[in-house]
């Protein structure tokens, strides 16, 4: 089983900054982690290559410090890394993410599975996991919570609903998007940290993946932003205190208002 | 203090850490109230490599060395040595193999230890047998190519939960404490049993059982080393194990001193915090003297047998007594800086006190310790 887990460097959402001149968020000078939902779609990936045998490849697409969340994924367990980075991929929307991201897989070659988290804690548009499947030509599964089983051939596997979940099996190749009940993510080994401090990644550029400069970086994505904003508190909250008759007696002043 | 590790060490710590603090101090609470062995804790220390760190790297493992070991079980025990001791004890029932066992016994079993399949146990105490270990009544019998034994180990240390037991028997009582061997014997022999978990003071989530022998008979090449030099063997693997009690001793002090410095900067009584008062200030100093002198000693000692394999015993009696005395003490003044709220089991500290109590008596007693050291002294000016 080959399996490639897209990996994304997110800033920690403990402390996020937008750049006000481009409305982008500004990753200067802020910690830097692997995206949360990724963390659980690399130990799913893991889990099946010990259980199927294979192999884990982690695929990132970033600026060059982005080898960090390659190396946090060999320590956990996967066999390769490849980074995705050209200074024309900046500004990517998700079009052009899962364009480059598609591109980067044909050159890296054959797959059975594609891992991806549902979505970036940054952006969090949860689209280029679907939006590399249809790159791909290949079905997909979004927001998986439980893979029930898993062979050569297929896997079964839940996915999570608004009002609880669908039971899906897909045979391979597939893409798949996990959310976080899926597993608990797997402390580095020793072992891993020591191969991870050793690895060389592969590092791609637009030109190794023959990519099609009119739909790469902020040039070949149909989406700007047009502006980012801190939505307005809301207006007119209340807060009601006193026992319980009290407050019920409060409320329906209130709402008595509207009748 | 800066110590000056290496990568490979800094390595160890963190992932020590990590497990510590994401895995360990959210559940142990719960494992303590529970008596609940922390077996899912244990999976995921072994997925990060931990039970590989004592054994030698043809076996699969991260090549030994004490202070390695003693670096994990620092981590450890800052969250919960009573899982920290589980793991410890695992390391203690396969250093009888590592210390004296064949080729044929270290690839069989030091290998599932090292990939965390298995783990192990170690069976000396018995009922009349504990400081005193020449007193033990199990035998070994050769019986054709079997060994038979018969007996019962008392307090052995992941009894239930392991899968590879290490015990001693008597196989020759005329010889005294030279008529000791050592025996391998596995989780689902016939003829063994483990008994019902004890009901302890603290390290609730550790499990403490009997080992009871009834003709168990295991294949002839399960002896450790060749018949008699069992008594060796135990000493050499108690003086390998010790730093690391030492260790879980350094685990709780540094967790004291945490719990004890943060709750006096936040409590504030005659309308200041209680860390201004010179009182509970001098307490905190002293509690803060005690760890970093233990540390220096015990990272000096593992140093030391790393370096000096045949020099142990005293060094290891040595940062044994005195981290654990001073994580007895740091544990019962951490209580008393937090006064009510440091008795209460809402905080950590009141498990650290009874958990820290076990350190000075298990492993050898701390007295047997000083006696060790006495001993010791009595040979060197003998010279």
């Amino acid at each position: 089983m080959k399996i490639i887990v897209c990996v994304k460097q997110v800033p920690d959402t403990k402390d996020v900054r937008l750049d006000p001149e481009t409305n982008t968020l500004a990753r200067e000078g802020v910690q830097s982690i692997m995206n949360p939902y990724d963390q659980h779609a690399l130990e799913e990936a893991v889990r099946l290559k010990e259980q199927l045998g294979g192999e884990v490849t982690v695929l990132s697409m970033g600026p060059p410090q982005a080898v960090e969340v390659l190396r946090q994924a060999i320590s956990c367990g996967a066999d390769h890394g490849v980074l995705v980075s050209d200074r024309s991929f900046a500004g990517a929307d998700t079009w052009a993410t899962s364009y480059t991201l598609a591109k980067a897989i044909h050159k890296i070659g054959g797959f059975d599975l594609i891992l991806c988290g549902k979505q970036a804690i940054d952006g969090d548009t949860a689209q280029v996991g679907p939006g590399l499947a249809m790159q791909l030509e290949i079905p997909f599964v979004t927001c998986v919570q439980k893979v029930r089983e898993a062979n050569d051939h297929e896997l079964v596997m839940e996915r999570m609903m608004d009002d609880g979940y669908d039971v899906v099996a897909v045979s391979y190749p597939a893409l798949l998007t996990v959310v976080k009940d899926l597993n608990v993510p797997r402390i580095p080994s020793l072992k891993g940290k020591m191969k991870a401090k050793k690895i060389e990644f592969t590092v791609l550029s637009a030109a190794d993946i023959g990519a099609d400069s009119a739909c790469i970086g902020l040039a070949g994505s149909p989406t700007q932003v047009v502006n980012v904003f801190p939505p307005p508190p809301r207006a007119g909250r209340a807060i009601l205190n006193g026992t319980i008759d009290e407050q019920i007696e409060q409320l329906v002043e209130k709402l008595a208002v509207y009748l | 203090m800066d110590y000056f590790l290496s990568e490979e060490q800094n390595m160890i710590v963190e992932i020590a850490k990590q497990i510590t603090d994401e895995r360990i101090i959210p559940q142990r609470a719960e494992l303590d109230e529970k008596d609940e062995f922390p077996r899912e804790i244990l999976k995921s220390m072994a997925q990060a490599d931990l039970f590989a760190v004592p054994i030698p790297e043809e076996y699969g493992g991260l090549g030994g060395g004490c202070f390695n070991i003693v670096l994990a079980l620092e981590q450890l025990g800052r969250g919960c040595i009573g899982i920290g001791t589980a793991f410890a004890a695992s390391a203690l029932g396969v250093y009888p193999i590592i210390i004296a066992g064949s080729d044929e016994l270290k690839e069989k079993y030091l290998t599932s230890v090292a990939s965390g399949e298995k783990f192990a146990a170690f069976g000396l105490t018995e009922a009349n047998a504990g400081s005193d270990a020449s007193g033990i009544q199990t035998t070994a019998v050769l019986d054709g190519d079997e060994w038979v034994l018969n007996g019962t180990k008392q307090w052995i240390t992941n009894g239930g939960e392991a899968q590879i037991y290490t015990v001693v028997a008597i196989t020759d009582r005329k010889k005294g404490a030279r008529g000791a061997s050592i025996f391998v014997v596995e989780e689902g022999d016939a003829g063994f049993t483990c008994g019902p978990k004890e009901k302890k003071m603290g390290i609730r989530a550790s499990s403490t059982t009997e080992l009871i022998f009834k003709d168990c008979r295991i294949p002839k090449n399960r002896i450790i080393g060749r018949p008699g030099t069992g008594f060796i063997t135990v000493m050499k693997t108690l003086d390998s194990s010790r730093p690391g009690i030492a260790a879980l001793g350094l685990g709780i002090g540094q967790a004291c001193i945490d719990e004890a410095t943060t709750y006096a900067k936040q409590r504030v009584q005659f309308g200041k915090p209680i860390i201004s008062f010179q009182a509970v200030q001098h307490m905190l100093a002293d509690m803060a003297i005690q760890l970093e002198a233990s540390r220096a000693l015990v990272y000096s000692a593992a140093r030391h047998i790393d370096a000096h394999p045949k020099d142990m015993s005293k060094v290891s009696s040595m940062c044994k007594v005195m981290a654990t005395d001073m994580a007895m003490k740091v544990s019962i003044d951490a209580v008393q800086v937090m006064g009510g709220y440091g008795y209460m089991r809402e905080y950590p500290v009141e498990k650290m006190m009874r958990d820290a109590k076990i350190l000075q008596i298990y492993e050898g007693t701390n007295q047997v310790q000083r006696n060790v050291i006495g001993q010791e002294l009595n040979k060197e000016y003998s010279r």
